[in-house]
């Protein structure tokens, strides 16, 4: 069986290639777009207090390193892509190499933007707080390197897509199912990723403003970043269930679009809960290093915030699950 | 491959659910998250009403969700019942 009257070696190699090109394009929409905001805030916070322009730039680099690692992780994928021997060419290996590409593209975004949001806080934080630098920076340190769990997610999958044997497999519904699983995990990585770095922007902040409520601050940051992530936990197990069940073959449009439409519906269905339990999150964290004696009152209504936030996302991965096992 | 009519239906359908609920889930757990996150603001600046606050954000967040629950709807309407 063929695809647009392509022999299968071109057609794999032009999808190893169309992927390339998203997972780099859209790989580094994220991380620019952070590193800028980082630069953006360490140049308004060296204008504040230069006596501390080296340490707001020590920070500041940093901090961009780490937004950094999303979009390299963008670039082994598309490298990889670009350059790597095809052994079993033919319509599922086409679609699990667009898969891999568009999987890392998308889920570098929000990593990229969300740790660039921290890391430009955090300089600010400084310039207000030099006294406390050190631990801004740690904060800072441990609120991005959460952030970067989406995208690690997205590398996983990618990483699944571009080495998984398509040999033997009838070409359909399994090229859906991979392409969906792509998009399932690439997808939800953008709310989470960006959700995160919101709560651990304000954390920041809220160490400059009370250095004594570290504790209590982090200690929120990360309880919000955690509930956070699910999303994008959902968009891998259903990438998972997608990679890895055998489906039988069917050449019925209805077959493939169905898989399609599970991972679409995840995916995108991750992206708002990812980022409104940021922002709730955040709220809550804000507020911890203003009032540290109500953290307890604070963090029990963010995670019952949370959780209401989190429902629609649920809705999504039932709808996707239906979509893979009733339909 | 040529693709009979009723199949095109259901794909559409099937398509359709999807995206139906996964659109539909972006807005209600944005505005869900700035609802609690302006609940938490409250009640650190007046602790003394955390059960009024929670309260509210809990009413506010279900009319919220009523709109990811239409979603939903529409989307087991579309697997199940078109």
């Amino acid at each position: 069986m063929t695809l647009l009257g392509l022999d299968n070696l071109t057609l794999t190699q032009t999808a190893a290639y169309v992927g390339g090109a998203a997972a780099m394009g859209l790989g580094a929409i994220g991380a620019a777009t952070g590193e800028g905001f980082t630069a953006s805030r360490a140049s308004e916070a060296i204008a504040r207090s230069e006596e501390h322009a080296g340490d707001i730039i020590k920070n500041m680099l940093v901090g961009q390193a780490i937004s950094e690692s999303a979009s390299i992780f963008s670039l082994v994928i598309a490298i990889l892509l670009l350059f790597m021997d095809i052994s079993d060419p033919g319509i599922v290996k086409a679609a699990s190499l667009l898969a891999a590409g568009l999987c890392m593209g998308f889920g570098a975004i929000g990593s990229g933007v969300g740790a660039g949001l921290p890391a430009g806080r955090s300089c600010l934080a400084i310039a207000r707080q030099p006294a406390v630098s050190g631990r801004i920076t740690t904060n800072m340190l441990i609120g991005t390197a959460v952030c970067q769990t989406p995208a690690i997610f997205a590398m996983v999958v990618a990483l699944i897509l571009l080495f998984k044997s398509a040999g033997g497999i009838a070409a359909f519904p399994t090229s859906a199912a991979l392409i969906g699983a792509g998009l399932s995990t690439g997808l939800a990585a953008i709310g989470s990723g960006y959700g995160g770095g919101m709560a651990a922007g304000a954390s920041c902040e809220g160490v400059a403003r009370q250095p004594e409520t570290t504790t209590a601050v982090t200690t929120t940051m990360l309880v919000g970043q955690a509930v956070a992530q699910t999303p994008s936990v959902f968009g891998l197990l259903v990438s998972f269930v997608l990679m890895f069940r055998s489906f039988p073959e069917s050449t019925a449009l209805s077959a493939s679009v169905g898989l399609l439409s599970a991972g679409l519906c995840m995916g995108l269905g991750g992206i708002g809960p990812g980022i409104g339990n940021g922002m709730t999150a955040e709220g809550a964290v804000r507020w911890v290093a203003r009032r540290v004696d109500y953290s307890g009152d604070l963090m029990r209504l963010m995670l019952v915030g949370q959780a209401v936030s989190q429902s629609t996302a649920i809705y999504a991965m039932v709808v996707s699950l239906v979509l893979i096992f009733v339909v | 491959m040529a693709i009979e009519g009723a199949e095109l239906v259901k794909a559409a359908a099937l398509l359709g659910a999807g995206l139906s609920m996964g659109l539909g889930a972006i807005g209600p757990g944005v505005g869900e998250g700035m609802a609690a996150a302006k609940a938490c603001e409250a009640i650190g600046q007046n602790p003394k009403e955390a059960g009024l606050l929670t309260r509210t954000m809990l009413v506010g967040q279900a009319v919220a969700e009523s709109t990811g629950i239409y979603s939903l709807v529409i989307a087991l309407l579309l697997l199940f019942v078109v």
